[in-house]
């Protein structure tokens, strides 16, 4: 074995992975480089796979965008389902346990039951008058919480009752692998289409500037790689990250300058109950209007310019983006080390040339709860509607009280004349 | 299998098949891959990890007797079964006085106690998993797992804080900035924690650190979760605190009772000491005690009211008007029953309407979280969660049943109960745009003069 290592030196002494060890050892060893034509035609085979996939799935991407925002939802969720499948099918193979009575069964319904617990709070925000027009969806929607709650109790009673006497282990790892499967993939989704739905410049600026910190980070790599990051992932460069970083910021700059001029982007979808249809159409809020900010003095002597007119979103675009460069890597070393620990190449092979779907989408999970968690604590207001529903819920006594306080709050602002009597 | 793992030592030879199946061209090579045997050894002591079936994996060693020396003098004349038997009954007693005197205390008190069992409940699951995988050396993973539950306690206490003491937040500046971007804040310190275990991955111990990453990440869903559903149902007002706990204990007391005495088939191959005759009397029982006990307590503004802070008084205080749910109504008795009690009609509190479901719950469902828990002994071979408690095992011992009720109480208030919480409606309406705020109070104000509330304002030039 020592023999081996000393006669191919420049492969990597990785315990256990030895499927690496050996295409390392064909492709450095003497005898192969006689047969090295073909080897280079191999190798940029992959290379002709890998690009003309990747156009194919850009230009996907681009025709759903074009087909709105409903579309896109039924993408993200065909996403989760089938990351959802990929991890699962890992967990059977790492566990061997093909032969569980019901398992299969149970994880599905459990995605199931929670996709509908999420479905139903969302479009019980996002659509209550179009759910108000459906009675049946009205009822489902209206006690989804306890509808699905019911539903997950009978799959956990499934599951008590199936456990096997030998197999015990085998089975609360397997119920334990389908839960953290299911957090992982189906709130983020989730989180995902929140997103989408506040405006679709807050899906795509997010997405586009993890692809582009993927690209342009193997580019820099590649032409000025020198400095290994991290164990982790042997190829990844301290010079790819840093370009990479730079070259994202800007990026995302420049795409969100573009999108937000343009309704279709930047409006929250909504139900028009006239015309019985989703639209993208409102007031574009303050951040998508453009904006005159002074410029600092140190950038003044570089640019030139005493002021400068941006999109207010393009600052948060900067922070996204910054995200997106520096921590949303880790998703991917996270992925990494996830394989390593189970021994796997890729997650499936869905895609040929990229491997599975959790491949392409290992960093976007992050980025999808960061922009989420910075709408909802930077950006976005209660949803007005939600608060009209709330407050027609509510006791008569209590309704009065807040008409008390609101009116006197109006008339403080003077959007209100005082009246003489209450 | 077995002979598969001692010839080439461990998961190598399942592992070698899954890589040929990859079909990634490295070749079922199997003479060249036993080569590599020596450089897997290492792994391999964690081979066991995924082993399939539960014979071959060692027992975990339990912790050693924490009975106090007072107890074990008074009773050391008695033989050991009736020495068990006191030991337990002397420290039920003890739990529930001690139970009593804090439900004395107040809410808040409560709360800390629950905060108090989850912590412990947290500690004990983390530290079976330390046994289990024999973990006691991993870098940083002690700290990670506390510091994980102290962001997500961070979390939803931000939530919980944020909807029902907004007016205490008000008066105090930092904490303020604390609740107003809790969530961003927590998201943040997670993060950091998140990334910190990815750095902290070392070669060898790959698969372990993934399995103790996850072990943590269910222990927080399960723990930490559902005890911040119970100081929520804590918060709506202590009857929803109380009745349900005290169902699903009496139902542990009397299936007990009732499996001692009449117990005759088994119920679940799971908990051999189960009985359906058991089952069906604690049942019985349960509901029983659940309607008397919601009846007595439905009278007390302490247990009914939630609870509330005044800024007056600078203090929380349980004082309101009782909702419609605790003011008594006469329903008239169907006639099925009419025969039997010979009332035509009968009062109670509507409340009490609810505890027959809650009760049910307790009985019917609440079992399964204790079979859940057995299940989970009896796959990692420990006999208790721990030795806390002497005589009856682990606070997770105690707690394994009320788990899933604490979900129930509340998705069954959020579902059926509880409208919005007015004070969190008037925050959020105050947040709003000038424009979304009009158009609110327009749709209100028509509202509520049909509703004849308001009278209409003729001569009220109000709006520009």
């Amino acid at each position: 074995m020592d023999s081996f290592n000393l006669y191919f030196p420049s492969c990597p002494r990785m315990s256990g992975q030895f499927s690496w060890i050996i295409s390392c050892r064909i492709m450095s060893s003497p005898i192969i480089l006689k047969f090295s034509l073909p080897n280079l035609f191999s190798r940029w085979k992959n290379w002709w796979i890998r690009g003309i996939l990747t156009l194919t799935m850009i230009s996907l991407f681009f025709l759903i965008i074009y087909m709105g925002s409903f579309m896109l939802m039924l993408l993200v969720l065909g996403i989760q389902v089938k990351c959802f499948h990929e991890i699962i099918t890992i967990g059977y193979r790492v566990y061997r346990s093909y032969e569980l009575p019901w398992f299969r069964t149970l994880s599905w319904y459990f995605l199931l039951c929670v996709n509908y617990f999420f479905y139903g709070e969302t479009v019980a925000d996002y659509f209550a008058t179009f759910v108000q027009r459906e009675e049946q969806l009205q009822f489902l929607i209206r006690y989804h919480r306890f509808i699905s709650f019911a539903l997950y109790l009978a799959g956990f009673c499934m599951f008590v009752l199936s456990l096997v006497k030998k197999h015990y282990r085998l089975q609360f790892y397997m119920f334990a692998w389908t839960h953290v499967t299911l957090l992982i993939t189906v709130t983020q989704s989730h989180l995902v289409i929140q997103n989408l739905f506040e405006g679709m410049i807050w899906f795509l600026v997010p997405i586009s500037s993890v692809i582009c910190n993927d690209i342009t980070a193997y580019l820099f790599g590649f032409f000025f790689g020198r400095t290994p990051l991290i164990k982790l992932s042997p190829k990844k460069t301290w010079e790819g990250f840093i370009g990479g970083f730079f070259s994202t910021v800007v990026f995302g700059f420049i795409a969100a300058y573009i999108l937000a001029k343009y309704q279709y982007f930047v409006c929250p979808i909504e139900y028009r109950s006239e015309i019985n249809s989703f639209v993208t159409e409102c007031e574009p809020s303050e951040l998508f209007q453009l904006q005159t900010y002074s410029v600092p003095p140190l950038l003044k002597g570089v640019l030139r310019w005493d002021t400068v007119s941006l999109y207010p979103f393009q600052i948060h675009s900067i922070a996204l983006s910054t995200f997106a460069s520096l921590i949303g890597p880790f998703g991917g070393f996270f992925a990494s080390g996830f394989k390593r620990a189970f021994k796997i190449k890729d997650f499936a092979n869905t895609i040929p040339g990229h491997g599975g779907i959790m491949d392409r989408f290992d960093c976007q999970y992050l980025m999808a709860t960061f922009v989420h968690v910075y709408i909802t604590s930077f950006i976005r207001g209660p949803n007005p509607s939600k608060v009209l529903q709330q407050l027609l819920v509510l006791q008569p006594e209590q309704q009065l009280n807040i008409y008390k306080t609101l009116k006197s709050h109006l008339t403080e602002k003077g959007l209100l004349q005082p009246s003489l009597k209450l």
